[in-house]
């Protein structure tokens, strides 16, 4: 009897104990390249750091994961393992996530760059536009061929609006400035991406551009002697000559934020898409080799961003056969936004 | 003085063979293990978290199994023709036309019930990667060019293809421009086995490698086959049509291929993609190796890489190993039982010089 009281005694204290101690939240990362091809997955990486020092969470991920049945897989073994939050960081795993998110009602998706959403999965991006417009102008004051060429991964949505966005702000700052695209149809290549800006090079381009998660078109601009704009994150260790600015994720805050809301039970799934004034996207330091009236033109336009006073997409914009597709005085909705597959007049390229 | 010499065996080694690859796959665990121990993690801990995570569970078994299904049958493919040691490098391609071709009765005949859907994605994926492996081959007979070349080069043109149509009149209009065809009708999506994960695609897999095996072993022509990729010279000496065996081959091999990209595109994307192609062609010629051209051992060798590539993942999720650490452990295995494969059919002998 003694014995049997005794052992109520310990698990009544092993259950309370159980209890007291606070749930761990696990929080997964799938990310489509390494983390160290210092682009975009770095760029997700230095976020999921920014989670990992945050109470009473622990974080892991999977990098590498190509965007078709493999992606469905890793995300569901996530939520087979327990974790509470999962973020899903490329285009490609909208569906699978999808799918899993159907099979597992109590973990909480978010998915990267897509439309699709569900009670329990939210998608999310950052206004990059906003900042490759930036990064554009100061290519546009520094070309002097008037051709600046961009490295560019698929002719999606996303890409193209950057590419527009981008053009914008050269043609802003230089009305005769075009933008000379190629497409790698790789996110993460190095060597092929590399290749690419070699090609645009050969063609005149004196400032290089891109939309590649690896800094192999910075590499290209150095070697040749010309300037370049870096994507993802500060590429300049890998261009010091080079890289001029660069147009940067910062992951960090809106994924702590988004976390914090689980832990707290206020999540929602919702589609969010944050710009420059929260932070989440914003310019790589200025190089020495921009001159500095330049770099006060760029500030004072990014204060007028930040401030809502101005936007990138406002009318009138002409597509590169000269027909108006946005009207004069009219700002771009979202849904045009996100389903821009046109260049704007001044872009070198096509979109297919 | 003692003197190697390498001398070729004169009788099999047999079961014994089994000892080799199995010790051949022990030293490349091994010098995986060691690569975890020089960057920290514990080599023990992380070869059972590899094992757990590709074999340790239902699902993960169900997982190989899914991701073994297009490694096996585009292997079956590749391992017919180089049975007759045509070099066909191009199964990726043959995948491609394979799910290219599937997909085109998939959104042309959404509304037609699956009896009469299935069977023609299956006509269709077949016979557009069986052209596609015949150009190699036609290209070999009467143009003497090199088919690996060929076979290669066509991978490319297939992809761009499959780029061309999805990023064009095949895209979803509803799919804000991102380069995906619409969402297949139910009837075009090849179900699931019971409650498990794993689509009917396995029980595909199990009667074709019946087939290639009953075809091969116990057919006039397979035989042929066999008689012409041991000693070509032979063989047309005996009047074998060699032409024609080529093409036969190359047919076979690119149907299986397309095969392959039919039940990926319609069983597990549901849908044509770009991403579809993450490289099964070239990881079943390593697969068609490793298993010495046998289709047993092919569908062992499938669902053990598959396996392979699946607890990787467990391993990163765990112990924050590099996904490139998977790369490095098959090649690790490729190098360690191709090399064995040199002690099948040799010995080393120590003499004494006089």
């Amino acid at each position: 009897m003694r014995i049997f009281k005794a052992l109520l005694v310990v698990s009544l204290l092993l259950g309370f104990s159980g209890s007291l101690a606070a749930k761990e939240t696990k929080v997964g990362f799938v990310y489509v390249s390494p983390i160290g091809d210092a682009g975009w997955s770095y760029a997700h990486d230095q976020g999921r750091l920014a989670v990992e020092s945050m109470e009473g969470v622990t974080t892991s991920y999977v990098e590498s994961v190509p965007e078709g049945p493999d992606a469905e897989r890793v995300i569901q073994n996530m939520a087979r393992k327990g974790f509470d939050v999962v973020f899903a960081t490329s285009f490609g795993y909208m569906d699978p996530m999808l799918k899993v998110a159907g099979q597992f009602p109590d973990t909480v998706f978010m998915h990267c760059s897509g439309f699709k959403m569900s009670e329990n999965m939210g998608n999310y991006f950052g206004r990059m536009y906003q900042a490759r417009f930036l990064s554009g102008m100061v290519a546009g004051a520094m070309t002097e061929s008037n051709i600046i060429g961009y490295a560019a991964a698929f002719p999606i949505p996303e890409v193209i609006r950057g590419i527009n966005a981008f053009a914008l702000g050269a043609q802003s700052v230089n009305a005769d400035a075009t933008v000379r695209v190629v497409w790698t149809k790789t996110w993460y290549d190095p060597a092929t991406e590399k290749e690419a800006a070699k090609s645009l090079l050969d063609v005149g381009a004196d400032v290089i551009a891109q939309h590649q998660d690896s800094p192999g078109p910075q590499e290209a601009a150095q070697e040749k002697g010309v300037y370049s704009i870096g994507y993802n994150s500060d590429m300049s260790a890998f261009a010091p000559k080079a890289h001029l600015t660069a147009p940067v994720w910062n992951w960090g805050p809106y994924y702590a934020s988004v976390v914090k809301s689980v832990q707290d039970g206020t999540w929602k799934a919702e589609a969010a898409w944050p710009g420059m004034e929260t932070g989440i996207v914003d310019l790589a330091p200025f190089a020495d080799m921009v001159p500095a009236e330049i770099q006060k033109m760029v500030e004072a336009k990014k204060a007028e961003i930040i401030a809502g006073k101005t936007d990138v997409f406002v009318g009138p914009i002409k597509n590169q056969d000269g027909k108006v597709m946005i009207a004069d005085g009219v700002a771009a909705d979202d849904k045009t936004l996100l389903g821009m597959t046109w260049f704007v007049e001044g872009v070198i390229g096509t979109t297919e | 003085m003692l003197h190697l010499r390498i001398i070729k065996r004169q009788d099999p080694l047999g079961w014994r063979s089994c000892l080799v690859i199995f010790g051949a796959v022990a030293l490349a665990l091994f010098f995986s293990a060691m690569l975890l121990a020089l960057r920290g993690t514990p080599p023990q801990e992380g070869i059972i978290v590899l094992f757990k995570g590709a074999f340790g569970s239902r699902w993960a078994i169900e997982d190989c199994l899914i991701k073994a299904i297009p490694i096996f049958l585009c292997s079956l493919g590749v391992a017919i023709a180089f049975r007759l040691q045509i070099w066909n490098i191009g199964a990726e391609g043959q995948f491609c036309l394979g799910a290219l071709g599937a997909t085109w009765i998939a959104l042309s005949f959404p509304d037609q019930p699956a009896w009469l859907l299935l069977p023609a994605m299956i006509a269709m994926a077949t016979v557009a990667g069986g052209l596609w492996g015949l150009i190699p081959a036609v290209l070999r007979q009467k143009m003497q060019t090199n088919e690996i070349i060929v076979s290669l080069m066509m991978n490319y043109i297939a992809i761009l293809i499959l780029d061309y149509l999805v990023y064009g009149i095949w895209k979803d209009p509803t799919s804000f421009g991102f380069p995906m065809t619409p969402e297949f009708s139910e009837a075009a999506i090849v179900g699931k086995i019971g409650s498990t994960s794993v689509n009917w695609g396995l029980a595909h897999c199990v009667i074709l490698a019946l087939i290639v095996w009953i075809f091969f072993g116990y057919t006039k022509t397979g035989y042929e086959l066999k008689a012409s990729g041991d000693n070509v010279k032979a063989a047309r000496y005996a009047g074998l049509p060699y032409n024609k065996q080529v093409f036969l081959v190359m047919v076979l091999s690119g149907a299986l291929a397309g095969w392959a990209g039919f039940i990926e595109a319609s069983a597990t994307v549901n849908r044509l993609q770009p991403s579809i192609m993450v490289g099964y062609g070239y990881t079943a010629i390593v697969v068609a190796w490793l298993a010495s051209l046998n289709p047993f051992y092919i569908g062992i060798a499938s669902f053990l890489l598959a396996g392979l590539r699946v607890g990787v993942e467990n391993l990163q999720l765990d112990l924050q190993v590099p996904a490139a650490f998977g790369g490095i452990m098959e090649g690790f295995i490729l190098l360690t039982v191709l090399a064995g494969g040199f002690f099948i059919s040799y010995r080393f002998s120590f003499a004494q010089k006089k």
